[in-house]
């Protein structure tokens, strides 16, 4: 019988091994952010040679740390003007694009559904490569920079937002804004006081997908870049990484972690009271497989 | 219902008509990008928005190098294809079991665990590899324990274009995209299943050939696919785990220097010849993900 049959076949059968493989697996993971998160907390110049405790690179150099170097805090301030303009923008026309897929039924509708997948099979350097001669060529801007970065974040986000939206919409039905028009609710009451409160959760699940998918993305930010006042943490990171001679780039990195793990948080958060308020399970699950 | 007629068409048309104008209409500039013409002005392609006047020259380059036994880009391209089923057979052999096990535990422990696997999602890409170019160095992490316990005698150049380490690299980055669609269909699978076949004499290599892995076959197609469209465009795993080097490039690489050379004219026109090709190369991957699931599926309703 063979081991590695034994070990995944048996239903009852603790999974030792399996057990152990994950643990390697998720310490081979995780531990290696976490040695970076550390050295930027290193008092020497190296990222990789420990030379003790300080916050030189975070507040104490007056010239290079985080709190000191401009070029620094401009690009932890560009990724989050992205982000926050992409959740803006994709969020709305995605919910509204969702909705209309899911209940117009004519000519077209199946032909907007394909349209709506297929930036999410398309390799992000096909699709920046693309806006890039579009913005430059066709359509009359004078340079792609910060307006151009979030027109290609936004064209990713939509579908992310109509995939995470769409569960939720056929699992509501349509049974409470047509109980709600019995009553004599006029159909755009039932819509803004019936349906949206209760489509909340996923709506705040996709803000958060969008912000976090367009704080971490690079390849877009990349290729729709100007100038140094373009540049956001990860091309930062891209730029700099081989050669940086100092960790407050493993700070600025930190940083920008924190602060999307906090807008993570708070996004998690919002949408578990909201689930709560109407007595549904939070779709935490949901928002692990959508990022994908 | 009564919602105003159109209304639901009218709800879809700023996200379909931004999908046309900045998805479809952009795929058009990049095939007429590379049937593009130099402007006199500048010296540099202009896209040729004309099908009718395509300047076939830049296609014509891109195949040739593609096809001749010692081409630019087919030298390159064969890497990418070397470096992406390596990075996505190891994808597959570490994910497997961390999905498997994570679809089989129940109770408070699961909860913790998914939250783990779902950890690295959160956190930048580009910081996940600029991890290891910090344990990787001359003097780092990785290079000090070999040396210590003697599996090395000197530190190995690992960041100075060596395959191993951006295709290490590139299943270290995409793994936990491999997990999780994985572990959905693992987790649809039902213990009684597993059950049934065991009480029925199975062994346990059986039941793992004959029932598990068929039932989890969708579950895998979908993650390679996930894992592997992205990994066909990706450059900046080899730039940043490889020092630039050109030894290590793949396609993406070739693709991001074609499209940033200004003093070149036809650079640029190349560069979105090159994109068409990867687009077209990738497209039949999707295509066949979508046949086989289908297929797969048809014959599980069937049964």
């Amino acid at each position: 019988m063979s081991v590695v049959g034994n070990l995944v076949a048996n239903p009852w059968r603790k999974h030792r091994f399996l057990a152990v493989f994950t643990w390697v697996y998720i310490v081979w993971a995780i531990v290696p952010v976490v040695i970076a998160i550390g050295f930027s907390f290193n008092a020497g110049r190296s990222r990789s040679v420990w030379q003790g405790f300080s916050l030189e690179w975070w507040i104490g150099n007056p010239d290079l740390s985080v709190l000191h170097d401009p070029t620094l805090a401009s690009s932890i301030r560009q990724s989050l003007i992205l982000a926050v303009a992409t959740m803006a923008i994709a969020t709305p026309i995605g919910v509204a694009l969702a909705l209309g897929l899911a209940r117009w039924r004519g000519r077209g509708s199946g032909s907007a559904n394909f349209l709506m997948l297929l930036p999410l099979v398309t390799p992000e350097i096909v699709l920046a490569t693309g806006i890039f001669f579009t913005l430059v060529f066709l359509y009359p801007f004078p340079d792609p920079g910060t307006v151009g970065q979030i027109v290609g974040h936004v064209t990713w986000s939509i579908p992310y937002v109509v995939v995470v939206l769409r569960g939720r919409i056929f699992s509501v039905g349509a049974d409470l804004e047509e109980a709600a028009m019995d009553l004599g609710a006029p159909p755009l009451d039932a819509l803004r006081r019936v349906l949206l409160p209760v489509l909340a959760p996923a709506v705040f699940a996709a803000f958060t997908i969008v912000f976090a998918l367009s704080i971490d993305d690079f390849v877009t930010s990349q290729f729709l870049a100007t100038d140094v006042n373009t540049q956001t943490v990860p091309m930062l990171i891209y730029s700099s990484g081989r050669t940086a001679p100092n960790p407050a780039l493993n700070a600025t990195a930190t940083l920008m972690l924190v602060i999307s793990l906090a807008a993570i948080g708070v996004g998690l958060g919002g949408m578990r009271v909201l689930a709560k308020r109407q007595g549904v399970q939070a779709e935490g699950a949901d928002v692990a497989n959508i990022r994908l | 219902m009564l919602y105003p007629r159109g209304f639901w068409k009218w709800a879809s048309t700023p996200g379909v008509l931004w999908l046309i104008l900045l998805f479809v209409v952009p795929f058009y500039a990049i095939v007429s990008m590379a049937g593009g013409t130099l402007d006199p002005a500048t010296g540099l392609a202009v896209p040729q928005w004309n099908p009718a006047y395509w300047d076939r020259a830049s296609f014509h380059y891109v195949f040739e190098q593609l096809a001749a036994a010692d081409g630019v880009y087919r030298v390159v391209f064969l890497r990418t294809l070397r470096y992406v089923f390596t990075a996505v057979a190891l994808c597959v052999l570490i994910g497997y079991p961390v999905a498997y096990y994570v679809s089989r535990l129940r109770g408070r422990l699961r909860g913790i665990v998914l939250a783990l696997l779902v950890l690295p999602f959160w956190i930048s890409y580009l910081m996940r590899m600029l991890a290891w170019v910090g344990l990787l160095n001359e003097e780092g992490l990785v290079n000090r324990v070999l040396t210590g316990i003697g599996v090395l005698q000197d530190p190995y150049p690992w960041l100075e274009g060596k395959g191993i380490t951006v295709i290490l690299g590139l299943a270290y980055g995409y793994v936990p995209f491999f997990i999780l669609p994985l572990f959905a269909a693992l987790d649809r699978l039902q213990q009684s299943f597993l059950e049934a076949a065991w009480d029925l004499g199975g062994s346990s290599l059986s039941t793992f050939v004959r029932v598990t892995l068929p039932l989890s076959k969708n579950g895998i197609l979908a993650g390679v696919a996930i894992i592997m469209l992205p990994m066909f465009g990706d450059f900046y795993t080899a730039y940043l785990l490889s020092n630039g080097r050109s030894s290590t490039a793949m396609i993406g690489n070739s693709i991001q220097s074609l499209l940033q050379e200004t003093t070149f004219g036809y650079a640029q026109a190349r560069g979105a010849a090159l994109v068409t090709v990867l687009a077209l190369f990738v497209s039949v991957l999707t295509l066949y993900y979508i046949v086989s699931t289908a297929r797969s599926t048809r014959e599980a309703t069937r049964t």
